[in-house]
């Protein structure tokens, strides 16, 4: 039903989340039919930041299409761009050297931390809490200097490419990511101290915005807010690429199906993120960091698809291709898409500080959404 | 800095302090450069930038910008950051004619000042956010660096205080 | 379950199945007056139990459309393709939102880009463009002389 915005003939309140707010999660339009302070439903609007990337996509080649998948999710851009490189390889073959391999999945694993930061300190903040936010910078950019360093730019980085990675690491690359560790490992500690153990935050988080296993699974939820309710679900476990299958690391999974439950899904996520960086950081092999491609690629005729684990859930690039120069037909299932999805399910009943903190432990990232 | 350095006008000394002399119109240009509140609108990865603009590293309230409103009666600038689309450039209006006069503009990165990487083969960008709002100062980058945002606000800053805008 | 045995799983539940070779996972074809019934059964089934539909796409051929549906189970963990052929002119299947509630959204997005029409829906409007936009965005003969610049 479409929901006119004002009063129902029930007496119920309709009111807009617009577009514009401050929540930071990008551009999200949600209508909210209210009966007092409690809400009846949810409806998101989308459409706000679609361009229209799919159709886009149909007209540019195998290396061009990857830089444009970064501006989709872009607290994950290096692992949207690893998922696309894989499809490509998988379709035309390519073996990735093992120094490349290496490479990616450190990239990967900083990419996450990063994204990891980020929502902690913009959910935080969304929460009532303003002191996390400049915690949580003040920590991505120390991730965002090493990887300008090597990569060449701190958000939209496009690095990968079919066939391994653009260019070499940086020579101060394992120095710099040693000390980030270093520095790194008794924040988290303070992040706990700061956030976790304070009991208004608690209070807002616990008991709130449950999501139960069967229902994950129906909502085709994926990443962190599925882990949260029981649903094992990590594709680095499930189907690993690149090194995944030879490092150590456990999958984080919850019982609780709650906002806090996610919390604490994402934060044990940070910590085994930082467990396979150590372990990768002084390994990586000598070698090729590209494997030897030709210039324009041509995939043969068929459909390839290839899934990553992405910091919000499976990123899924499905290319059907014809034979030519460009990808007749791109589909990028992204993980938000599915996420949102469950958020009116969720939200029934609680009132809308709640659907705020609910939002903000399901770690949206709208273009993503909207592609 | 002496502030009277930067404070318009010519000092006069004179026996018991100092007289000074200036234009109303030049004080009060640099009062309003001085204290921009810009309004919180990042629609995509711009914001993010945006967002270490103002966190502790960049810091951008050194220059004025200390509050980030929500709504846009109490903004008097708007840092259109991210891409504009069709279905989003409505809102931009409305949110632009409720800002209260004086407003400006800044339009952050190449979505904003061009349509970006989204210009050919698109149906759904608007090519540049100047068909929608008039702007101010343009940015370039993808995303622009937080040095080149404060960058364009203090050309900002400077515009406005030449009596520009 | 490995790709040969779910191959024989399937074609001991359903009446004649025709399946694609090549390709990473086992492909079924499906006509639309049967796609109800199949998708419930895929469901349902212990054995198969897939209960995981993480994407759903539609492909415009020209001549027809080809929706695409990625299934997979959480409790046995293989993954089994879809596919469904549609008539150009009125491509119309039915909906599986009340099967897997992802569809909901997806088949939104479908009908929105690709005017693929779902039997079924509880609510089927448009979901990215505007509700007032002209045209299917995502086909292959979309014009659009006033926003799209060719390059």
């Amino acid at each position: 039903m479409i929901e006119e915005i004002g009063t129902t003939e029930l007496g119920e309140l309709v009111v807009n989340l617009g577009p514009q707010h401050p929540s930071t999660h990008g551009v999200l339009h949600l209508v909210i039919t209210l009966s007092g302070e409690t809400i009846k439903k949810v409806e998101p609007h989308l459409g706000y930041i679609h361009r229209s990337i799919e159709k886009m996509c149909e007209s540019l080649s195998y290396r061009q299409f990857i830089y444009v998948t970064s501006r989709m999710d872009y607290l994950s851009s290096h692992i949207n761009n690893h998922g696309c490189a894989l499809c490509v390889e998988k379709g035309m073959q390519i073996e990735v050297p093992p120094r490349a391999k290496v490479i990616r999945v450190l990239m990967d694993e900083l990419t996450r931390l990063a994204s990891h930061q980020l929502w902690w300190g913009a959910m935080a903040m969304d929460v009532g809490a303003l002191t996390p936010f400049f915690h949580a910078f003040r920590e991505r950019e120390a991730i965002n200097d090493i990887m300008e360093k090597t990569c060449g730019a701190r958000l939209t980085m496009n690095y990968m490419c079919p066939g391994g990675v653009a260019f070499d690491l940086h020579p101060d690359f394992q120095r710099e990511v040693k000390a980030f560790l270093a520095f790194f490992h008794g924040k988290l500690d303070e992040y706990d101290e700061l956030v976790t153990d304070n009991v208004i935050f608690q209070g807002r988080m616990e008991g709130v915005g449950y999501l139960s296993r069967e229902d994950a699974i129906s909502y085709g939820c994926s990443g962190p807010t599925a882990r949260a309710s029981g649903v094992s679900c990590d594709i680095r476990k499930l189907s690993p690429y690149e090194v995944y299958d030879q490092v150590r690391f456990e999958e984080v999974t919850g019982t609780g199906g709650d906002c806090f439950a996610r919390y604490k899904v994402r934060m044990g996520e940070m910590r085994q993120s930082i467990s396979i960086i150590e372990q990768l950081i002084d390994n990586v092999p000598e070698g090729d960091f590209q494997a030897k491609t030709k210039a324009v690629l041509k995939l043969p005729k068929g459909e390839f698809y290839s899934k990553v684990e992405t910091a919000r859930g499976e990123f899924g690039v499905y290319i059907i291709s014809e034979g030519a120069t460009t990808p007749y037909r791109i589909k990028f299932r992204s993980p938000g898409f599915s996420n949102l999805s469950a958020l009116d399910h969720m939200a029934r009943g609680h009132k809308i500080g709640d659907l705020v903190a609910i939002m903000g432990t399901l770690d949206l990232v709208i273009p993503d959404i909207d592609r | 800095m002496d502030v009277r350095q930067t404070f318009p006008g010519q000092v006069h000394p004179t026996a018991g302090g100092g007289i000074l002399v200036t234009k109303l119109d030049e004080v009060i240009n640099w009062a309003r450069s001085n204290s921009l509140w810009p309004l919180v609108f990042g629609t995509s990865c711009c914001a993010i930038e945006m967002m270490s603009t103002a966190s502790a590293k960049y810091d951008w309230s050194r220059f004025g910008f200390e509050v980030a409103r929500a709504t846009p009666r109490q903004a008097d600038v708007i840092i259109i950051a991210g891409t504009i689309v069709n279905k989003m450039a409505p809102v931009l209006k409305r949110l632009y004619d409720q800002m209260p006069d004086p407003k400006y503009v800044i339009a952050m990165g190449a979505c904003a000042t061009s349509g970006g990487p989204f210009f050919y083969n698109t149906y759904s960008v608007v090519k540049g956010a100047d068909h929608v709002i008039p702007v101010d100062v343009y940015v370039a980058g993808c995303p622009p660096r937080p040095e080149a945002l404060l960058h364009a606000l203090i050309t900002l800053q400077e515009k406005i205080r030449s009596g520009a805008s | 379950m490995n790709p040969q045995e779910l191959k024989q799983q399937l074609e001991a539940l359903l009446p004649s199945p025709t399946f694609e070779e090549g390709g990473e996972w086992t492909t079924l074809y499906t006509d639309p007056a049967t796609w109800a019934e199949t998708a419930r059964r895929l469901r349902t089934t212990k054995v198969l139990d897939l209960d995981y539909l993480f994407c759903v796409t539609a492909v415009d051929w020209k001549t027809h459309f080809t929706m695409v549906y990625h299934l997979s189970s959480t409790t046995h963990r293989h993954t089994l393709v879809v596919k469904i052929r549609l008539d150009h002119e009125h491509p119309e299947v039915a909906t599986v939102s009340d099967i897997w509630r992802t569809a909901e959204f997806h088949e939104r997005e479908a009908y929105d880009l690709m005017g693929v029409v779902f039997t079924g829906h509880p609510d089927l409007r448009r979901l990215f463009m505007t509700d007032d936009w002209k045209g299917w965005p995502l086909r292959k003969d979309y014009e659009d002389p006033v926003n799209m610049i060719k390059l």
